[in-house]
């Protein structure tokens, strides 16, 4: 076969934003058929040269790029995304876009229904024509199965744990026809990794299918799972373009952030049991979609860092979400022996609890305030922390120097990218509001902090400065940490206990240097013996 | 889950899900043995009533579909159909034949009417209710400057029947001889020696009909999209204002032919008030049948308006029996309809705020906290 000509062209992509320049040159090809991998450490330009490639209408409003986008070897200015849609291109955007109240049906072909002709539609207009459901609902049936997942097509999206709205974006785009490049945002940023795991065999099927997909991920090890290729990009600059076989993690990782990587271990202190429980759970059970506890008792104590890992779908999740009385749960919580109510975030909060939940899309931040006041607000408004008293208390003061050198505090410790503590909150990467969340915790000074899978969306470099961060905010202060992750390593780096869960209760607590055998026979339930793939989508 | 703890949750489900029309179910039914009205006379009220009132209420539905809440604006509606029954009236034109025209003669004014009104609503996006009262009284001193004043000078009026005597201005009330009933005796039939106004039924069916097909077209589809979610809906490429303001056009013609049919049934028109408690009432009685700011139903409807006006015949009678004074009963029913209004309203509100701090909640990684003090 004579060469053949590649679905995507960029030629020089260069951006800046108000004279920041965040692209320099970029170049980027990508094949028919073709998975490409963009990686890069959070701020790095990923995103933004998507938002390029998609007609984003921020690009146009920051003062547009220069450089050239070639689809099928044809010049293209998209002015907005929809003719980026028309040229066949897709995007699965960084906030979910789905409409709660309407079916997955109803989602996947939004604004692309399937109608039917009749006499009032040709008399007053196309508007007017009837929704064909039973076509609509084959046709997302049919884009649901090319994913190979499965999700009734007529749930309604509000009652759909996250993994599903992510598919049901994903069968959105993939449903059209013309359909030949799609771009994945941190696709998995949301899910667990089985779910992650279910993604990537969808990707692989798709590229099959001679769809193009371009995967931008913080977790290389999915990079080397699917890609054909990869680029890496650095401060805004290609790097490295490279066949995926062609290279290894490690070298990624270290082009990445461009030094390179040492394999820290990280020295767990022993265990004290004789300290106080600070927190005590019994027989909780919360009904949150997709993530149903059944009957989980633990008791965790001051200053401990405790893990709580397990499969997808198992409860895991469940557990922060019922304690802070964000979904429905029942049984018993107490804190420093007194009982908490369930169900009352306020409550919660009010016991010296703090959460930073994994679900971080839309990460809630003020976006349109300096990241500094976003770091000091909750504190601010719960606690009256970096208010000054005046006249005796009858005027209160914003304390901007005091929150300045929190600010400063959080942007060093947890490696904050930005060009200052005013920076707007709008303006950063997406990894990197993800760090102002947990500053945002931090900043308050909780007794008990339960952080949920805090590194997901963070690259490999800034990972281990979350976790550090982590440790030496448990150290410092004293806190109880709670962390759920669904990576085992994170977990066994820096607890003092993990717990397993299994099926809504703890199958077992291990302390982090037990075997993985150990951990992986927990996480399969040891009783059930036989199948080590737990398939949440079954 | 064993058979009878489920059935006793769909039981406490339906009553949970329905209390204010249960609420009103128990009220009534405590009225109207103190009224002391016959059953007989109690059926009769309601077969008028339903076909008086139907159609107005049927007509707040689409704007609740389109996430656009109670469209106080149907009084816009209702003051196109008394300018189109005034102009009828003056013309001569009697009988069916002058309600139609009534209906086509007000339907471009309408129309104009709801694309304002979609247009100012669009630039009030999540108060909508308000800004469409508010409006309301805006269009209400326009109606009375045309009526007043511009009838008679700038538009012809023939007809001395309708003028005031210094010439020009439209009379307090307008006897609409030609007109009383002519639909709801144009099919005549007697059951049990109540007449049941049969044409009237029939386009109210026929509006039924068309909302409940409407609901499965692209349009009403959009308008259930919209209503959800303006921002997703417009990524989506849904012309979202546009949407919204044919929702509200749609809204104030169905309203302008419910008031015609509403007026004809009463047989006079009181030029100057006859529009006043148009949406009051509407929304009073379609929230009574259970329907909130968010969701209503053809059912909602019909309910609504049975128990509304059952209430509405029964309270002073009622009173009158137990306080001594029909002014009591009175009082009440008028407390009733807005006290009706301001509680869902607020209601609606409170679920809302709930509703966000918590979607709030659950997508953040930190919590705002909400002041407990
Ligand atoms: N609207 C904006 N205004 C100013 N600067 C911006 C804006 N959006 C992004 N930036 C800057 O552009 C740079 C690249 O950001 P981008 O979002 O492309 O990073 P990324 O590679 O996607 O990172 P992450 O992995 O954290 O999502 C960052 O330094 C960021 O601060
Ligand atoms: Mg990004």
């Amino acid at each position: 076969m004579t060469e053949q000509q590649p679905v995507l062209q960029m030629q020089d992509i260069t951006k800046e934003y108000f004279g920041n320049r965040v692209l320099t040159n970029v170049c980027l090809d990508v094949n028919r058929g073709e998975i490409l991998g963009l990686v890069g450490e959070n701020g790095a330009g990923k995103s933004t040269l998507m938002n390029i490639l998609f007609g984003m209408s921020i690009i146009a409003e920051t003062g547009g790029y220069t450089g050239k986008v070639c689809i099928d070897g044809k010049e293209v200015v998209f002015q907005n995304p929809f003719d980026a849609l028309r040229a066949g291109i897709g995007m699965v955007h960084q906030e979910f876009s789905l409409i709660p109240g309407f079916t997955a049906t109803e989602n996947i072909l939004l604004n692309g229904e399937v109608l039917h002709d009749n006499i009032v539609a040709k008399l007053f207009g196309p508007r007017l024509k009837t929704l064909d459901l039973p076509e609509m609902r084959s046709i997302a049936e049919k884009s649901i199965e090319l994913l190979g997942v499965e999700i009734n097509p007529d749930t309604l999206v509000a009652e759909m744990p996250v993994g599903h709205k992510q598919f049901t974006e994903l069968a959105r785009e993939i449903h059209r026809p013309e359909m030949k490049l799609l771009v994945l945002d941190e696709p998995t940023a949301v899910l667990t990794e089985s779910e992650a795991q279910v993604l990537l065999t969808s990707l692989r099927r798709l590229a099959a299918t001679g769809i193009s997909i371009i995967f931008i991920t913080h977790r290389l090890q999915e990079i080397f799972d699917v890609c054909d290729r990869i680029v890496i990009l650095r401060d805004g600059q290609v790097v490295k373009e490279a066949a995926t076989r062609d290279t290894d993690i490690v070298q990624v990782a270290e082009l990445m952030v461009g030094r390179s990587m040492s394999a820290k271990s990280v020295a767990t202190r022993a265990y004290d049991e004789k300290t106080e429980t600070v927190i005590s759970i019994d027989h909780l059970w919360v009904d949150m979609p997709g993530e149903t506890v059944r009957d989980v008792t633990l008791e965790v104590h001051k200053g401990e860092i405790f893990g709580i890992g397990g499969l997808a779908g198992q409860g895991k999740l469940g557990i922060p979400n019922g304690v802070m009385g964000l979904y429905p749960a029942g049984g018993s919580v107490t804190v420093h022996g007194k009982p908490i109510p369930l169900n009352d975030p306020a409550a919660a909060l009010a016991a010296g609890m703090a959460f930073v939940s994994e679900d971080r899309r839309g990460v809630g931040l003020l976006l349109e305030e300096a990241l500094d006041l976003n770091i000091a607000s909750t504190a601010m408004q719960s606690q009256n922390k970096f208010i000054r008293p005046l006249l005796g208390g009858l005027l209160k003061w914003r304390d901007d120097k005091a929150i300045q050198d929190v600010a400063r505090e959080y942007i060093e410790a947890l490696d904050i990218k930005c060009t200052g503590t005013s920076q707007r909150v709008e303006e950063l990467s997406g990894g990197n509001q993800q760090k102002i969340c947990l500053a945002k915790a931090f900043a308050l000074q909780p007794d008990v902090l339960f952080v949920s899978e805090p590194t997901r969306g963070i690259d490999v470099g800034a990972k281990a400065r979350v976790l550090e961060a982590l440790r030496t905010y448990n150290r410092k202060n004293g806190t109880t940490i709670i962390m759920i992750s669904s990576e085992l390593e994170e977990l066994r780096s820096i607890c003092d206990r993990i717990a397993i869960v299994d099926e809504g209760r703890i199958a077992g607590i291990l302390p982090p240097s037990a075997t993985a055998k150990e951990f992986g026979l927990l996480m399969i339930g040891k009783l059930k013996g036989e199948g080590s793939e737990v398939n949440s989508y079954a | 889950m064993t058979k009878k703890n489920g059935f006793k949750d769909t039981i406490s489900h339906l009553f949970i899900g329905n209390a204010v029309p249960i609420m009103f179910i128990i009220l009534i039914a405590i009225a109207i043995p103190l009224s002391g009205f016959s059953t007989r006379y109690l059926i009769e009220e309601m077969v008028t009533r339903l076909g008086r009132d139907s159609f107005l209420v049927l007509s707040l539905l689409i704007p609740i579909m389109a996430g656009m809440g109670l469209n106080f604006g149907i009084v816009l509606g209702a003051m196109a159909g008394q300018i189109g029954i005034i102009l009828v009236t003056n013309w001569g034109v009697s009988g069916v034949g002058g309600l139609f025209l009534a209906m086509a003669v007000a339907t471009p004014l309408a129309i104009l009417l709801g694309w304002i009104a979609g247009i100012v609503l669009n630039h009030a996006k999540g108060r909508e209710m308000v800004t469409s009262m508010i409006l309301g009284f805006f269009i209400n001193g326009v109606y009375q400057l045309v009526v007043l004043y511009f009838m008679g000078k700038i538009i012809p009026i023939s007809n001395s029947a309708l003028v005031l005597s210094r010439g020009y201005g439209i009379r307090n009330a307008i006897d609409l001889k030609g007109m009383r009933q002519s639909l709801d005796r144009l099919i005549p039939l007697k059951i049990g020696g109540i007449a049941v106004p049969v044409a009237t039924f029939i386009f109210i069916a026929l509006l039924c009909v068309f909302i409940w097909w409407f609901a499965k077209t692209k349009l009403g589809h959009d308008m259930r999209a919209v209503g959800q979610d303006m921002s997703v809906s417009e990524n989506a490429g849904i012309k979202v204002e546009r949407t919204r303001i044919i929702a509200i056009i749609l809204s104030t013609v169905l309203a302008c032919y419910g008031q015609i049919i509403f007026l004809q049934n009463i047989g006079t028109l009181n030029t100057y008030n006859s529009h006043d408690q148009t949406a009051t009432f509407a929304i009073a009685a379609l929230l009574i049948g259970g329907a909130t700011v968010a969701k209503a139903s053809i059912p909602n409807v019909f309910v609504g308006v049975i128990l509304f006006h059952l209430m509405f015949v029964v309270a002073p009678k009622a009173g009158k029996q137990l306080m001594g004074s029909a002014m009591i009963g009175e009082y009440f029913r008028v407390f009733v309809s807005y006290g009706i209004i301001a509680v869902s309203i607020v209601l609606y509100a409170w679920k809302r705020s709930n509703e966000k701090e918590r979607s709030r909640r659950s997508l953040r990684g930190e919590q705002e906290i909400p002041k407990t003090d």
